[in-house]
């Protein structure tokens, strides 16, 4: 069995077949959340298209690569809000290396 | 020729006709008015885009002969159409464009040309911006994208520059220009298997992009769905996009759009001088209810006015998300249009 099939995407709401009162409100929320607010449908889009590579989800990647599509953004718009997440990636990554830094400090003389 | 693919009339991955989707909303589809009559003189074109739902190309010999521009422009004259909208293939190509354009000028109908800009560079047409002028005809021209990559992807390369060129011709005899009183509105449809964004935010992108980068003015950007038709359908199914540009057609059906549809107010007629519901059922060869007379000929503005529209599979391109139509968009901002993603 493949861990990843992009069939699976049109099937998301069979996992409302169990507890879908639970389904149901995750669907309201999440399609809220969609509406044009304070951000952009472009907005929200690009954000969703840099968490979805931070979270490294193909699903997300998939949807949201097609939404940011759909509501005007480029593949260079695109690929800088790839980059925003992976730098932040990057960089919570490095910050940590003060940890380390420290680790070594305390037992170093 | 090779030939090209055609859609099954339900769509084969949802098992639903466009008729029993209206028929689920409650939507019924007539004609309200016939204010435009929509002239396709022909499949000949300069360019083979490769989203074309005519299939047009330098290889095409299908137009419309003189005899049918007569019997067009006596069409005209009897029923004295609101709007006349000439289209192709390039319908600069035809031999009788010009004297369509100034027949249905002369006949008090606002004359609109969609024009591909780059037909502009063919023999015999650089004087096309100032005949468009002199006769007062709207321009509508398509440009996929700002950038060259992205346009010639789907139009062929070297169409961009060719296309920049054009619109710098066309706003220096005045068109797209403010205060001017000569329209010059351009078409974004998007490239690949993907619906267009909204329409007001893309056009924002277009004025900013096409005036910062080329110094090119326009007033209005129209957005259009591509049609699962003929060389775009292809595509779909070459690329193996087909299903789930279908299901993405289908899942965006936004009842809102039905009632700005262009069917409702237009007659399309193709370069035989035969009568569809419009430009895409005319490539389909779907023609008008079999009731009503099927030539110009036989037009009969009362009838058509109130017409049953023939539909098809291909018809959910038209009322996907904020909707499409020959002049973009038509669901009022007020409404939603269309369902998200995931």
């Amino acid at each position: 069995m493949a861990y990843y099939d992009e069939q699976d995407l049109d099937r998301f709401s069979e996992i409302g077949n169990h507890k879908p009162e639970l389904f149901e409100k995750f669907m309201a929320w999440y399609q809220a959340c969609q509406d044009e607010g304070a951000l952009t449908r472009r907005e929200k889009s690009l954000i969703g298209l840099a968490v979805a590579h931070a979270i490294q989800c193909p699903y997300c990647i998939d949807s949201y690569s097609q939404s940011c599509l759909e509501s005007g953004s480029n593949l260079e718009q695109m690929t800088e809000a790839i980059h925003m997440a992976s730098a932040i990636r990057g960089g919570a990554s490095l910050i940590h290396g003060l940890q380390a830094h420290h680790s070594v400090s305390k037992v170093s003389m | 020729m090779t030939s090209l693919p055609v859609l099954d009339p339900k769509f084969p991955f949802t098992a639903t006709s466009f008729d029993e989707k209206l028929a689920a909303y409650d939507v019924k589809l007539r004609a309200r008015s016939v204010e435009t009559l929509q002239i396709n003189v022909g499949k000949r074109c300069n360019q083979a885009c490769k989203h074309c739902h005519v299939d047009a190309s330098p290889s095409r010999t299908e137009i419309m002969t003189k005899e049918t521009a007569e019997l067009v422009i006596d069409a005209i004259r009897r029923f004295r159409f609101r709007t006349v909208d000439i289209t192709g293939g390039a319908p600069e190509l035809n031999p009788s464009f010009r004297h369509l354009v100034t027949e249905a000028g002369l006949l008090g109908s606002h004359v609109v040309v969609r024009h591909n800009l780059t037909v502009m560079f063919e023999p015999g047409q650089s004087d096309l911006p100032n005949f468009f002028r002199e006769h007062g005809v709207e321009v509508i021209s398509s440009l996929p994208y700002f950038l060259e990559e992205r346009t010639d992807a789907q139009r062929g390369r070297g169409v961009f520059q060719k296309s920049i060129e054009a619109l710098r011709r066309l706003n220096a005899a005045g068109y797209g220009v403010q205060a001017s009183g000569l329209t010059l509105n351009l078409i974004y449809n998007p490239v690949g298997a993907f619906l267009p964004p909204a329409q007001a935010s893309i056009e924002g992108d277009f004025k900013r992009e096409l005036q910062a980068r080329y110094g090119v003015t326009f007033n209005q950007l129209y957005t259009i769905t591509n049609m699962p038709i003929k060389r775009f359908l292809d595509y779909l199914r070459r690329s193996g996009n087909e299903e789930r540009y279908l299901r993405r057609l289908v899942d965006a059906f936004n009842p809102h759009a039905v009632d700005g549809l262009m069917c409702r107010s237009l007659v399309s007629v193709d370069w035989t001088g035969r009568l569809y519901d419009c430009d895409f059922n005319q490539m389909l060869e779907l023609g008008v209810d079999p009731e009503l007379p099927q030539s110009i000929v036989d037009f009969d503005p009362e009838r058509f006015a109130t017409r049953r529209v023939m539909t098809g599979a291909h018809c959910f391109g038209c009322t996907a998300g904020a909707g499409s139509s020959c002049g973009g968009a038509v669901v009022p901002p007020e409404y939603p249009a269309g369902s998200g993603s995931v």
